[in-house]
């Protein structure tokens, strides 16, 4: 087998486990909102199907395939059917940026099967050195499909909800992308290989906590989480954006906004929690194993901030959207560009400790 | 009395910044969560008024294996109440099948095969040779048991009574005495009886 071979079975395997953690994560995420959310109103969620529920999703997933498929007569068929495509793979393509583990060392037992000469063992799908600009861009994608919703459907209330999605959107991608900005000096890359590889050897940029928080509160505006989610308010708009989706075209959207939830909370533990750091251990010490902790331990990073998404929704209510708009223009943004001045100030004093 | 003015400033800075009080509200679920120091809301009005914690502290009773345990005052399934012979204590007057709004009771008497044995009193001379309960059609108002003379028909507590058919649905005199055998003691949840007929 010639390099390039081998750089492709390792690329297909590498998209195949991405793929695998996020769909699998979904069901799992969403059993384990279920379960949470019950705890949290001290009740007991589902916990027949399978081993304490855990099936629970798959039986839900099997019951969306089989319902009926109904296209209601006054949408936009192309956009509508559009719609959830559209929203769904930005969801899994973030996925290909994120690093989910340490660089395996060359010279594993495992590796004549794919051949001895392979160079590029990191594990991340593709290491690009735009890495934070295709995560930005990506991510803004995801709302078209919420546009498109809401806007085949012909009706008010989808449309509405369609509108608050996207200009809430725009509100707070920018001190998103602002307090990103923070995290850039501070590692001096737009990759996020590189990224991951500082804080390893450095400290974890969570140091920069306004530009944390900034992030977290744009994130959770960003995956249309609870304290944000008047793009679906049941209250206001029915359903919102999915009010005329059934089935697993409904399932789909309910899919991305969980597969965005597991890609963001990725994000975050990427840009401020060291992405696969193990703190105090050298990955590269034990081989193989190593690199099994690493990623655990970034499956764990994870889980933890998915637990905070859920916590979060089922235990504030939601923004007024005045409020909502006064504090992504009139707060976060401003907060977010005093983070970025007073971060580069800060490189610049301490540029001999850093680096 | 007079009007007392209360202000209350919620614009105050800490409430402006958000964060303290969103963090509170998380540490209340939190706690919920844990099950550690918050009391559910969802505990039954005696164990409240008790001040005690629900068992796990949830709302949720797991049905088939666990039953709710109705309180005495409940209106669930008929019974024909026997006496100390076990002899039926319905003397077939109809009163109940009069009073029901929903007319679901169907009454035929006949003499009883008791009817000697009680020379001076008319009322047990005769007995119902069918006693039907439509319980589909039943609302359960309690109208029967309220119009009965010689207190023969009750509810029980027993609500989980479904059937397959209609034909099951309906309780004839021997499905009633039944219930009354399994609910004499009150007791029919708390031992974890079953109806034992076909439904």
């Amino acid at each position: 087998m010639d390099a390039f071979t081998q750089n492709l079975i390792f690329t297909v395997l590498k998209i195949a486990f991405v793929l695998t953690f996020t769909l699998l994560g979904v069901t799992m995420v969403i059993l384990a909102e279920r379960r949470f959310s019950a705890f949290i109103q001290d009740r007991l969620g589902p916990n027949r199907t399978w081993f304490g529920g855990l099936g629970q999703s798959f039986a839900d997933g099997i019951k969306l395939i089989v319902k009926e498929d109904v296209i209601p007569n006054h949408v936009d068929r192309l956009v509508y059917l559009l719609a959830p495509v559209v929203m769904m793979t930005p969801a899994l393509m973030i996925g290909a940026v994120i690093p989910f583990g340490a660089t395996i060392p060359s010279g594993e037992l495992w590796l004549p099967l794919l051949g001895a000469n392979l160079e590029n063992l990191v594990l991340q799908i593709a290491n690009i050195n735009v890495g934070i600009l295709y995560f930005v861009s990506v991510t803004s994608i995801g709302v078209y499909g919420i546009v498109m919703g809401g806007w085949a459907q012909n009706n008010k209330y989808s449309l509405l909800g369609a509108l608050r999605a996207s200009a809430q959107m725009i509100s707070y991608e920018l001190p998103l992308g602002l307090s990103v900005v923070a995290v850039v000096l501070m590692a001096g890359s737009l990759s996020l290989g590189e990224i991951v590889k500082v804080q390893q050897e450095g400290f974890w940029f969570i140091l920069n906590f306004p530009a944390f928080l900034v992030f977290l509160i744009a994130v959770f505006a960003e995956t249309n989480r609870l304290p944000f989610d008047l793009a679906e308010c049941e209250q206001e708009l029915v359903a919102g954006y999915h009010t005329e989706y059934s089935s697993m075209k409904f399932g789909m959207f309910l899919l991305a906004e969980y597969a965005n939830l597991i890609t963001s909370s990725a994000f975050i533990v990427t840009l401020f929690f060291g992405g696969w750091d193990v703190p105090f251990y050298d990955e590269t010490a034990h081989g193989l194993a190593g690199v099994l902790l690493s990623v655990i331990v970034f499956a764990i990073k994870i889980s933890f901030f998915v637990f905070l998404f859920i916590w979060v929704r089922w235990s504030l209510p939601r923004f007024r959207y005045d409020q909502l708009m006064h504090l992504g223009w009139k707060r976060l943004l401003p907060i977010s560009l005093a983070t970025v001045v007073g971060t580069a100030i800060l490189m610049v004093l301490f540029k001999d400790l850093y680096h | 009395m007079a009007t007392k003015t209360i202000s209350v400033d919620i614009k105050t800075v800490k409430n402006d910044v958000y964060l303290v009080e969103i963090f509170k509200g998380l540490l209340l679920t939190l706690k919920h969560f844990l099950k550690i120091g918050a009391k559910s809301a969802y505990l039954a009005p005696t164990e409240r008024r008790a001040g005690k914690l629900s068992t796990n502290n949830r709302a949720t009773i797991q049905y088939p294996e666990e039953k709710w345990v109705p309180y005495p005052q409940y209106r669930g399934l008929h019974r024909l109440n026997k006496d100390e012979q076990d002899r039926t204590k319905c003397v077939a007057c109809e009163m109940c099948a009069t009073a029901c709004p929903a007319d679901c009771i169907f009454i035929e008497a006949e003499r009883s095969p008791w009817a000697d044995e009680f020379p001076n009193d008319p009322k047990r001379e005769k007995h119902p040779k069918i006693y039907e309960i439509d319980v589909l059609r039943c609302i359960f108002c309690g109208f029967c048991e309220e119009a009965c003379p010689c207190e023969a028909i009750e509810l029980t507590e027993i609500y989980d009574f479904a059937a397959y058919s209609r034909e099951n649905a309906v309780y004839d005199k021997e499905k009633l005495e039944r219930v009354y055998d399994l609910t004499k003691d009150g007791k029919f949840y708390q031992e974890g009886r079953k109806l034992d007929f076909e439904f």
